[in-house]
């Protein structure tokens, strides 16, 4: 009896021990498809790695960013893997917020990642935050609607088929709309859009001096272009959408056209949720032959802050999540189709994958055809495709978008919201000391 | 004659103070509605009858544990609250009873804190949370929802007590009662009304506080408010699955509110009608 109590005592303490020293892993990320995937699977780590617990923060997009900046600019200390996109990688990196990825393991094969993505999340070479998922913007379109305008859509059409497209599929009266664009004001919304859109007409947000460029003729025509082609062919009210809105009218059937994020051609080919599954196809975002398509380049990442006291583990959660066996993993318990995408070339070169997900090959040339550091026709001083990566972006970027919104909704005219785009924008760079 | 013009104003009335509840209430109803349709239904417009599916909540309770926000809400708003009556009670007592002239100045001043934007002092209060190892702690959270809730409290128990003749607490005084005696034996008994109610009404604002309950906590102590917000989703249709844990976050309260109505009701309009 005596010696069953004390084996018993032994292992309870023994179990104790190990929870005692069992590190958590705080993790912040935002409620994606992928990322709520990921968080069923945890079991596959913390069962390779028992000394290793993980707790999740889910957040709203922007209560995310919020709460990340602040806690990581004042060293708060409260997550040990956070989410963050390709806009705060290069921000962050150069404020020294962030710890390079040097230690991902043997078998992580960083190689494998897309080069454009890995671009994007790099600094002076360094690996400063892991892709989760990729994704570039693209065109889907109604097959059977185009087939009935009595048009085929190229592989790489431009802005002027894409205009003329639309304009013959749109039919009011059966509630079908020739294209769906982003419309809703934000630096993430439609500022994402129209950023990439206005590098294929040769726009840029700023010269080599920083001087802010929407007095010149290239972002009229990009506005102007927009504002009458949504006019004709958007859907009503189309100031308020964003992609989760679009989503919704295209999987209704409501759209011949949506130009938007490369994953969302995981939802409308979903038989599940999407009326259009089977009649869904897929080009590259277009373009007006002067060289640069309107097509963005984004990374939802996994970064480890620098005030973090576990980095080690850290980086070890970095590496499960965002490695090839990840993939895999995904693949044997939900699927290929489901695998999140845009990260590693490898998954391109996947027979199953490609067979799984017909957009595979489209949204991989999206991706290599974006590139943050040369995102326009002519040079600019800053990174992005769609965003300025420097910190004063994310309010004015905002601020400009609500302008641009408010031209789509005919609150003001394509002129008016240009000059006062101009003028807030020359504000901001001078007082943040860009322009002397 | 008179007892007909009566009846139909009374009607009238009755009629517009139901209009006037149901355009209060009817976000809340939606809300409701909302949680059992499937996603493609919420987003397709608006439409009051859902398919009655449960897929939303099932969701909802596949990706996240109810219960620790839940127990969250319940220590930090009732925590909150009986802190802020511990110290709301002998403020209200010496303001209402034994004021100076620089009395109606501290409460407007305490008023004047609600009037500031939160956002304008989060950077400072972060950094006192950080400092003080109070981030992602019940202790910290309750203590704050103290102090956001203060001033209301103290006001309400202001007026509250106002109303109360002085008399009677000088009668106890010539009893032999003491100060605290006076407060817990004479004072208080006489104000439970408006003390219950000014607690409901502190457990309401408190459960449903969502600034500072959102930022400054993480895992340990994250209320319901922080439940909610977790299933808001820039890429795919989460309208559904977010009424579905609104739906979740407000019942407690809800149902508490309808329980105590009464009580609620007869302590704000206690001393309306003299």
């Amino acid at each position: 009896m005596k010696l069953k109590t004390f084996l018993l005592g032994t292992c309870s303490a023994l179990l104790l021990c190990g929870f005692a020293n069992a590190e958590t892993l705080t993790i912040a990320t935002v409620n994606n498809g992928d990322m709520v995937r990921m968080q069923g699977l945890t079991e596959d780590f913390t069962t390779k790695n028992p000394d290793i617990q993980l707790e999740w923060v889910t957040l709203e997009e922007n209560v995310l960013r919020e709460r990340v900046t602040t806690d990581i600019a004042t060293k708060g200390g409260q997550y040990d893997v956070m989410t963050i996109g390709t806009y705060e990688v290069p921000i962050w990196a150069k404020q020294n917020w962030l710890l390079p990825l040097d230690n991902l393991g043997a078998d992580y094969d960083a190689a494998d990642i897309i080069p454009a993505i890995a671009g994007g999340l790099s600094v002076d070479g360094k690996l400063f935050a892991a892709p989760f998922y990729g994704e570039s913007s693209f065109i889907m379109y109604r097959k059977d609607l185009m087939e009935k305008a009595g048009l085929t859509m190229p592989d790489a059409p431009t802005w002027e088929f894409v205009a003329d497209a639309a304009r013959k599929m749109t039919d009011r009266t059966a509630e079908i709309n020739g294209v769906c664009l982003r419309g809703k004001a934000g630096w993430g919304e439609n500022m994402a859009f129209l950023t990439a859109m206005s590098n294929s007409f040769g726009a840029r947000w700023f010269d080599e001096q920083w001087k802010p460029q929407f007095d010149q003729a290239e972002w009229k025509n990009t506005l102007q272009f927009y504002v009458d082609l949504m006019k004709d062919a958007g859907p009503v009210g189309a100031s308020s959408n964003g992609f989760n809105e679009n989503l919704a009218l295209f999987q209704q059937g409501k759209c011949g056209m949506w130009i938007d994020a490369t994953v969302a051609a995981s939802f409308v080919s979903n038989p599940t949720d999407s009326m259009v599954a089977d009649k869904v196809g897929y080009a590259l975002a277009p373009d007006t032959g002067l060289g640069k398509r309107g097509n963005w380049l984004w990374a939802w990442s996994l970064a480890v802050p620098a005030g973090t006291q576990k980095a080690e583990a850290a980086q070890k959660f970095v590496s499960w999540a965002t490695s090839k066996a990840y993939l895999e993993l995904v693949a044997s318990k939900e699927g290929w189709a489901n695998v999140p995408p845009g990260t590693r070339s490898s998954l391109y070169a996947n027979a199953e994958y490609q067979k799984a997900a017909p957009f595979a090959k489209m949204t991989l040339d999206s991706i290599n055809s974006a590139d943050p550091t040369k995102p326009t026709v002519k040079p600019v001083p800053y990174v992005g495709v769609q965003f300025v990566a420097i910190p004063e972006f994310q309010g004015l970027g905002t601020t400009v978008g609500q302008l641009f919104s408010a031209a789509l909704a005919g609150q003001m005219t394509v002129d008016e919201a240009l000059k006062q785009a101009q003028d807030v924008t020359t504000a901001t760079m001078t007082e943040g000391g860009y322009i002397k | 004659m008179a007892r007909a013009i009566s009846t139909k104003r009374k009607a009238v009335f009755t009629v517009a103070a139901w209009i006037v509840a149901l355009i209060i209430f009817f976000p809340i109803l939606y809300t409701i509605i909302t949680s059992f349709k499937s996603e493609t239904e919420a987003i397709a417009g608006f439409n009051m009858i859902p398919s009655g599916t449960m897929e939303s909540y099932g969701a909802v309770q596949d990706q996240y544990n109810y219960f620790k926000p839940f127990m969250n809400s319940v220590v930090l708003s009732v925590g909150s609250t009986i802190l802020a009556l511990l110290i709301a009670i002998p403020a209200a007592w010496s303001m209402a009873f034994s004021p100076t002239k620089r009395t109606k100045d501290i409460l407007m001043w305490m008023l004047s804190t609600k009037m500031m934007p939160a956002v304008a002092v989060l950077f400072p209060m972060y950094l006192i949370f950080r400092n003080l190892g109070l981030l992602d702690s019940r202790i910290g959270l309750t203590v704050m929802l103290t102090m956001i809730n203060l001033p209301i409290v103290v006001w309400m128990l202001y007026t509250y007590f106002r109303e109360i003749p002085s008399e009677i607490l000088e009668a106890a005084r010539m009893d032999g009662a003491s100060l605290w005696n006076e407060i817990i034996y004479v004072l208080t008994p006489m104000a439970v009304p408006g003390i219950a109610s000014t607690m409901l009404l502190n457990i309401i604002l408190a459960w449903n506080e969502a600034f500072w309950t959102i930022r400054l906590t993480a895992t340990d102590a994250a209320p319901l408010t922080a439940f909610i917000s977790s299933f808001s989703s820039p890429q795919g249709l989460f309208w559904a699955k977010l009424s579905a844990a609104s739906t979740l976050a407000i019942a407690p309260i809800l149902i508490m509110g309808w329980f105590s109505q009464k009580q609620l009701v007869r302590g704000l309009t206690f001393g309306a009608v003299k």
